[in-house]
């Protein structure tokens, strides 16, 4: 380039237009970038207007649900809902040390005084796995009967994961407001993709020719799915619905951000005050929970499949 | 075994599969002839099965047999349409069983065709028993017949006491037994049995071959079988198809295959064979050379010395009853006249089953001066073996 000299300012110009783009990234121009921005927002910002209350009216019933599980979990007496959570436990792992250590754990974290806020978390945290639960696995199995399924809802899943979750608490919060049923929604989007994935991993990892021997003895669709693919596909499944969990519990102090109450808002005060040790204790007890929900699905799990256990192949 | 059907039960025509998403291409280089390696290098198409046309009998063991890759698992797929062919027909019993709708094939499957798989196949989350019923609950039958069934079935391959364990707890020979037992379970006419017995022991693998021929010759099921083991096939097969590269190379009874094969594949097949042990008594044997009917000394004598043979078989009512040798008579003659009753000198001979392999009767034959009868259980003779038929079907090569 710098053999050959510029003779006319038409040339020096050409040249000078080729440095700029070799050098910096040729932008929008940023009053076009402005009006995108504006465009879709405005749009946004008029849909939700128009159409925010008919949707949050859709909520209602979850709304309805969510508040009155928290009010059960509330004005239950602390020692009934230890009673029924460690015989949750027990029915499902058939442990007595996990018992114990549940146990040790609730009265642990209601003597520091945070039971108010565990009982709030819990109760949407169950929700939200239900809710995950429910809508995940038909979503899971859609995608395992069909590779065209597959194929669309895998980048939804992808983008699900990635995207960091304040972007999408943005139209969310926009369309419903702060609350909790914004926050169950928040929560279950960031939560819901494990479920999907392994159910839909889980299926199609059965064993080919299981699957053919039902068909053979003339199972119809159905009969396949329930008899053979959705038992076979539960250790799979079950490990999703963990992973859901965990995930939905990691969600709790960002769905605080949006007025849901329970362990996150305590959390989020300790880092805009620096009180340390109030941060340290709730993050603590919402370990708990998380180690709770984790080793009580585990060893249910476990439970459950021990026949599984060993190669059914000779 | 049942009365030889006049059609046959299973009738494959025109049967081709391939695989890959432009079977139409190879289905055109198929009538051009072109061979699978051929058409794969062309249009990059599998092709899996090429114009198979079968007939199997009511009543028989077939025996479909060829290497790894010659598409034995996607022909008897087709019995059941577990794969839909690209083009052919197969009839069951007079159904067309492509025509079938869903619902359809679903009761074609439930009650006409079982099968059992090469590796096992088992419902891994259900016990042995619920296993064993499962044809039937797909049926929709309740659980105490269910189990009353299933239970008999668990018996009858000698697994009784299983019940309530989980296939994982059992071995690989009781978890095909349970396979076997839940391919019986339904009561279908036609059982499909994919390499049923390769992924056992040889000792486990030729005791699951005793018992399913124990159980045929009780149950007379039709039965197509899978297998790469051609002493499996010979064992077992009342015909056998052999298949190389989705093509059928040959079809036949075993002595056929062993004497007579239709090419170099089959021929290579069969060099290694260990024809001692796979030939029987009733596939080498003759009428006897010299029939008795007569039990006059003197006559006997006579059509010994025209037929010049040094041994009679003596024949009342078409019964056998023993062996003469001529010098008996010679002696006997000439010691006292003809008064002796034939029946006086007969020799209790030696007698073979038709089912014995070569093998087990060549040292009976060599220790005897004349042709062993072949005998069934129920007395039924059947004709003799020589020394001469025994060695030269041994040796014996491709003419
Ligand atoms: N689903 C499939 N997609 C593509 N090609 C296939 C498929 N199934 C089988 N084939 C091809 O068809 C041919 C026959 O396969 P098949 O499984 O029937 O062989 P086989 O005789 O049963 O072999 P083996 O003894 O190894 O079980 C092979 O070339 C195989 O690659
Ligand atoms: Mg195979």
């Amino acid at each position: 380039m710098a053999a050959a000299r510029p003779d006319t300012p038409y040339e020096m110009e050409m040249v000078m237009a080729v440095e700029n783009w070799l050098t910096t990234f040729p932008e929008m121009e940023r009053a076009d970038l402005i009006a995108i921005r504006k465009a879709l927002d405005a749009g946004y910002r008029a849909f939700s207007r128009s159409y925010g209350d008919l949707i949050e009216s859709l909520f209602d019933p979850l709304l309805y649900f969510l508040v009155w599980f928290e009010k059960l979990l509330l004005s239950t007496p602390w020692w009934l809902v230890i009673l029924i959570v460690v015989g949750l436990v027990y029915g499902a792992s058939r442990s007595p040390k996990l018992l114990v250590g549940v146990a040790v754990s609730l009265l642990l974290i209601g003597y520091f005084g945070m039971w108010e806020n565990t009982m709030r978390t819990l109760s949407i945290i169950t929700v939200c796995t239900i809710l995950s639960i429910t809508l995940g696995i038909p979503i899971g199995i859609m995608m395992a009967r069909s590779d065209r399924t597959q194929a669309v809802v895998t980048p939804v899943l992808d983008i699900m994961q990635t995207m960091p979750a304040f972007v999408y608490l943005i139209p969310v919060v926009m369309l419903l407001g702060i609350g909790k049923v914004p926050g169950v929604i928040a929560v279950v989007i960031y939560a819901i993709p494990p479920v999907i994935r392994l159910t839909n991993l889980g299926i199609r990892l059965v064993d080919k020719e299981v699957l053919e021997a039902s068909m053979a003895f003339g199972a119809t669709r159905r009969q396949r799915l329930w008899g053979v693919q959705m038992p076979l596909a539960m250790p799979t499944i079950m490990a999703g619905i963990n992973q859901t969990i965990m995930m939905a519990l990691a969600m709790v102090v960002i769905a605080s951000m949006i007025g849901v109450k329970g362990l996150g808002q305590p959390v989020l005060k300790s880092i805009t005050n620096q009180y340390f040790t109030m941060g340290l204790f709730n993050g603590l007890a919402i370990v708990t929970l998380a180690i709770i929900f984790d080793r009580v699905s585990q060893a249910y799990a476990r439970r459950t499949q021990r026949h599984l256990q060993g190669n059914a192949h000779g | 075994m049942a009365e030889p059907a006049i059609r046959p039960l299973v009738q494959v025509r025109g049967l081709s599969k391939v695989f890959g998403d432009n079977p139409l291409v190879a289905m055109e280089r198929i009538g051009q002839g072109h061979s699978k390696d051929q058409i794969l290098e062309q249009t990059g198409q599998t092709v899996g099965l090429n114009t198979i046309d079968l007939d199997i009998q009511a009543g028989e063991i077939f025996v479909i047999m060829g290497l790894s890759g010659s598409g034995k698992s996607t022909l008897i797929r087709h019995f059941n349409r577990l794969i839909e062919p690209t083009q052919g027909q197969i009839t069951v019993d007079g159904t067309d069983v492509m025509t079938l709708s869903e619902k359809q094939l679903e009761q074609f499957r439930r009650h006409k065709m079982s099968m059992v798989f090469q590796h096992f196949g088992l419902l891994p989350h259900r016990t042995v028993i619920e296993n064993v019923g499962y044809g039937l609950m797909v049926q929709g039958i309740e659980k105490s017949e269910r189990r009353k069934k299933a239970g008999a079935w668990l018996d009858a391959v000698g697994l009784d006491g299983y019940e309530e364990r989980y296939p994982a707890q059992l071995s690989g020979g009781q978890q095909q037994r349970v396979g076997l037992a839940r391919a019986l379970c339904t009561d279908a006419d036609i059982l499909l049995m994919d390499e049923a017995f390769s992924a056992l022991d040889p000792l486990i693998r030729s005791e699951m071959q005793d018992q399913l021929i124990a159980l045929q010759d009780r149950l007379h099921k039709t039965i197509i079988f899978i297998t790469h083991d051609l002493d499996e096939a010979l064992r077992l097969g009342d015909h056998i198809a052999i298949l190389k590269d989705g093509l059928i190379s040959q079809v036949g009874r075993p002595v056929d295959i062993l004497l007579r094969p239709a090419d170099a594949y089959v021929e290579a097949f069969v060099r290694d064979v260990n024809r001692a042990r796979v030939l029987t008594a009733d596939v080498v044997m003759q009428p006897p050379s010299c029939r008795l009917t007569n039990e006059n000394l003197e006559e006997a004598l006579r059509q010994m010395r025209g037929e010049e043979k040094d041994y009679g078989y003596l024949f009342k009512e078409d019964n056998f009853r023993g062996i003469v040798s001529r010098r008996a008579i010679e002696a006997e003659i000439s010691k006292s006249g003809l008064k002796v009753d034939l029946i006086q000198l007969l020799e209790k001979p030696m007698s073979v089953h038709p089912g014995a392999s070569l093998e087990k009767i060549l040292p009976t034959t060599l220790g005897h001066p004349y042709p062993i009868p072949v005998v069934t259980d129920d007395g039924d003779f059947q004709g003799v073996v020589s020394q001469k038929d025994v060695i030269s079907a041994l040796t014996e090569t491709r003419g």
